[in-house]
C-alpha cells in the first residue's frame, strides 16, 4: 500500500470537536475519520454518517433463533420420539416458549456482535491504524487524508487551528 | 452545547479530568500487585483449595456426604444455586435496565457488577452440577440425539428450560461485559509497553474509537440492553418455574416469578454493594463511587426488599384464602414448625432491616450500609432455604416427616463457591479496568463539577 500522508487535529474537548466537524467540512474539507474516548452522540450525524443499523442483523439472527428452537422442540417432542403425557396433544406450543424465547436471544445477540466485529474488521490479530494515542485517554482526534483532498496542507492546518484544534500533526500510514 | 441543572447529583467529584479518569482506573492494571491484594488473594485460593478437595469428595464418595434424606431431597445445594442465580442478576440489571432507563449513575458500578454475575452464575452452575452426582454424564441435560440415550431431553420440564434459560444468560452476560470492555481495553493497550501491550491489544481486537465504530457500538449496546433486560426477567421466573409447575404445598404458587424477580434484584444490589464499599476504599475511588451511589443503591434495595415483603404476605393470605389444607398447614408450618427460626431470619433480614433505609443518613452511612447488604444476603439465603427445606420436611405422609440438619460436606461445598467468587473477583478487579472509563467520560461534563463551569466561562 502506497503512503499516505494524514494530517492529524487534536481537540481536547467534546462540544469543540461536534463544533469543528461541521466547520471543517462547511469548508470543504473531506474528514478521513474523527477518533474520541468515547462516543459524543451526533457526532456521526455531523460526520454524515448514515444510521447504524445493526437491529437489521439482530432481527435477522433473531428470527433465526425462534425458528431453530421451533424446529428443535416440535421435531424431537413431536414427530421423533412423541411422548404421551396424560393424553394430551404432543406439541403444546406454550410449554416451548421459554426455549424459543432463549434461543432467539442468544441468536441475535451474538450474531449481531459478531457481524459487527466482521464489520469492523476485528479481531485479536487486527492491526489498528492509530493517528493519535491519546484518542483513547482524552484527546479528540480527527485524521483528515491529504490524498483525497484538494486544499493544501497548510490551508487545511488553518482550517484545523481556527476550528479549534489544539495541534496539528503530520502521519504518514 | 451542555446545560446543566444545579440541581443535578455530582457524578464525579473533585474536579475529575478525562485524563484524571484514565489513570485513576489503569493505575490499578498497571501497577505490581499490592500487598493487600496479595493476601487477599491468597486467602481465597486457600478457600477455593479447601472448597475444591471437598467437591471432589463430593463426586467420589456420592451426595451422602450431604444432609440430604428422603424426605427432604433438596435444600442446601437448590438453596445456593437459587442464591447466587438471584446474586447473578444485579449486573445485567444494572447495565441493561438502567441503560434503558438512562439512569447515568450505572457508570461507576456496571463494569465490576457485570464481572460479578458472570462469576456468580458459574457459582450457581457448579451447584447443579454438583448436585448432578455424576459430573460427566451432565451433557444427558443437551438435547442431544437417540444414540447418546434412549430417549430426547423432555421439553416440557422447567430443568430443561433452566439449562437453555442459564446458558443463554451466562453466554450473553460475558458478551455484554466483553464488549463494556473493548473501549477501555484499547486504552489501557494504548498506554502499555511490551507483552502487556500484546496481550490487552489482542483482547482489545483493533479497536479505534472512529465516529463509525461508536455509531455502531452505540446501536448495539441499546440493543443488547433490549435484548438483556428480557432475558435477566426471564431467568429468575423460569428459576421459579422449578418450584412453581409441581405440585408441592408451597411451591405451587403463580406468585412465584414476580417474586423471585424481585428477591434477585435485591440480594444482587446488595451484593454489589459490599463489593463496591471494598473496591471503592482499596482502589481509592471515592470520587468515582460516591456516597450518592450508595445512596442509590439502597434506595433500589428498600424498594425491592418492600416487594418480596408484600410477596411473602400475598403468599400467606392466598394459602388460607385458597381453602386448600395442605397449602394453609405449609405455611402455618414455616412460621411456626421447627424450622421457624430459619422464617424468622428471613423475614428480619429481608422485610425489616431495609425499611431503616428509609431515613437518608442511614442511607448514607457508609457502615451501616455495608452491614446492611451482608444482613440482605443472609436474609436471602434463608429465604430460598426455606421456601425449599419446610415445603419439604412435612410432606403428605406423616410417617415420613422430618428435618434438616446440614452436615460438614453441605458447608464445605457452600464455602467452595465463596472461594471461587472471591478468587474470581480479585483477578477481576487486578487484571481488568473495574469501572468504565469510556462511560465515565460520557457522562462527565454533564454530571462533574469542573466541566459546566468551564464552559460558562467560555460564554
Amino acid at each position: 500500500m502506497a503512503d499516505n500522508k494524514y494530517l492529524v487535529g487534536v481537540f481536547d474537548d467534546e462540544d469543540e470537536v461536534l463544533h469543528a466537524v461541521g466547520e471543517v467540512r462547511h469548508s470543504g474539507v473531506k474528514i478521513h475519520e474523527v477518533y474520541t474516548p468515547f462516543a459524543i452522540h451526533g457526532l456521526d450525524r455531523a460526520l454524515g454518517y448514515d444510521r447504524p443499523r445493526m437491529g437489521i442483523a439482530a432481527f435477522l439472527f433473531g428470527i433465526t433463533g425462534t425458528c431453530c428452537a421451533l424446529l428443535l422442540t416440535f421435531w424431537t417432542m413431536g414427530i421423533d420420539w412423541p411422548i404421551n403425557v396424560g393424553g394430551k396433544n404432543f406439541f403444546p406450543w406454550p410449554t416451548n416458549v421459554p426455549i424459543i424465547f432463549e434461543l432467539t436471544v442468544l441468536l441475535a445477540s451474538f450474531g449481531m456482535s459478531f457481524t459487527f466485529f466482521v464489520m469492523e474488521g476485528m479481531g485479536p490479530t487486527a492491526k489498528p491504524v492509530i493517528f493519535d494515542v491519546r484518542s483513547t485517554d482524552d484527546k479528540f482526534i480527527m485524521a483528515i487524508d491529504l490524498s483525497k483532498n484538494k486544499l493544501s496542507e497548510l490551508e487545511i492546518t488553518d482550517i484545523l487551528k481556527e476550528s479549534g484544534a489544539s495541534e496539528v500533526n503530520v502521519k504518514e500510514v | 452545547m451542555h446545560v446543566v441543572s444545579p440541581i443535578r447529583e455530582k457524578l464525579v467529584l473533585n474536579g475529575k479530568s478525562y485524563h484524571d479518569i484514565t489513570e485513576d482506573i489503569s493505575r490499578h492494571v498497571e501497577a505490581k500487585p499490592t500487598k493487600e491484594w496479595k493476601v487477599a488473594f491468597g486467602i481465597s485460593v486457600l478457600v477455593l483449595l479447601y472448597g475444591t478437595a471437598w467437591v471432589c469428595w463430593t463426586w467420589w464418595e456420592g451426595l451422602g456426604v450431604w444432609g440430604l434424606n428422603k424426605t427432604v431431597g433438596w435444600a442446601w445445594d437448590i438453596t445456593n444455586f437459587v442464591w447466587w442465580v438471584g446474586i447473578g442478576h444485579a449486573g445485567t440489571l444494572i447495565s441493561a435496565v438502567l441503560l434503558l432507563f438512562r439512569q447515568k449513575w450505572r457508570t461507576s458500578i456496571n463494569r465490576a457488577a457485570e464481572a460479578m454475575t458472570i462469576f456468580a452464575v458459574i457459582c450457581a452452575a457448579s451447584f447443579i452440577v454438583m448436585h448432578m452426582g455424576r459430573p460427566w454424564l451432565a451433557y444427558f441435560a443437551l438435547p442431544l440425539p437417540n444414540t447418546f440415550g434412549s430417549l430426547w431431553v423432555n421439553f416440557n420440564s422447567p430443568l430443561v428450560w433452566d439449562v437453555f434459560a442459564i446458558s443463554t444468560y451466562f453466554s450473553v452476560s460475558c458478551l455484554f461485559w466483553y464488549i463494556g470492555m473493548i473501549p477501555d481495553l484499547a486504552t489501557i493497550r494504548d498506554r502499555a509497553t511490551g507483552m502487556r501491550k500484546k496481550v490487552y491489544g489482542a483482547l482489545a481486537i483493533g479497536w479505534t474509537g472512529g465516529a463509525k465504530s461508536w455509531a455502531r457500538y452505540e446501536d448495539i449496546s441499546l440493543i443488547l440492553a433490549g435484548l438483556s433486560t428480557p432475558l435477566v426477567l426471564s431467568v429468575h421466573t423460569i428459576v421459579s418455574f422449578d418450584f412453581a409447575t409441581s405440585v408441592i404445598p408451597g411451591w405451587h404458587t403463580t406468585i412465584f416469578p414476580p417474586y423471585f424477580v424481585a428477591g434477585a434484584i435485591f440480594s444482587g444490589f446488595a451484593m454489589v454493594q459490599n463489593l463496591m464499599l471494598v473496591t471503592r476504599v482499596v482502589y481509592k475511588l471515592e470520587d468515582y463511587v460516591t456516597l450518592d451511589h450508595i445512596s442509590l443503591m439502597n434506595k433500589i434495595i428498600t424498594l425491592t426488599g418492600s416487594v418480596v415483603g408484600i410477596a411473602y404476605i400475598t403468599e400467606f393470605f392466598i394459602a388460607a384464602y385458597s381453602g386448600v389444607e395442605y397449602e394453609k398447614y405449609a405455611f402455618i408450618n414455616r412460621a411456626t414448625g421447627p424450622l421457624w427460626w430459619s422464617y424468622a431470619a428471613m423475614m428480619t433480614c429481608n422485610v425489616l432491616s431495609p425499611q431503616l433505609f428509609w431515613f437518608e443518613s442511614i442511607r448514607r452511612n457508609i457502615v451501616v450500609s455495608f452491614v446492611m447488604a451482608v444482613v440482605v444476603n443472609i436474609g436471602m439465603w434463608f429465604e430460598r432455604f426455606v421456601i425449599i427445606v419446610t415445603s419439604l420436611h412435612r410432606d403428605y405422609l406423616p410417617s415420613s416427616w422430618t428435618y434438616f440438619t446440614p452436615r460438614l460436606g453441605d458447608i464445605s461445598d457452600y464455602i467452595f463457591s465463596f472461594g471461587f467468587f472471591f478468587t474470581a473477583f480479585f483477578l477481576f478487579s487486578k487484571f481488568l479496568p473495574v469501572i468504565n472509563m469510556a462511560e465515565v467520560k460520557s457522562v462527565l461534563k454533564s454530571s462533574s463539577e469542573k466541566y459546566p463551569e468551564k464552559i460558562k466561562k467560555k460564554a
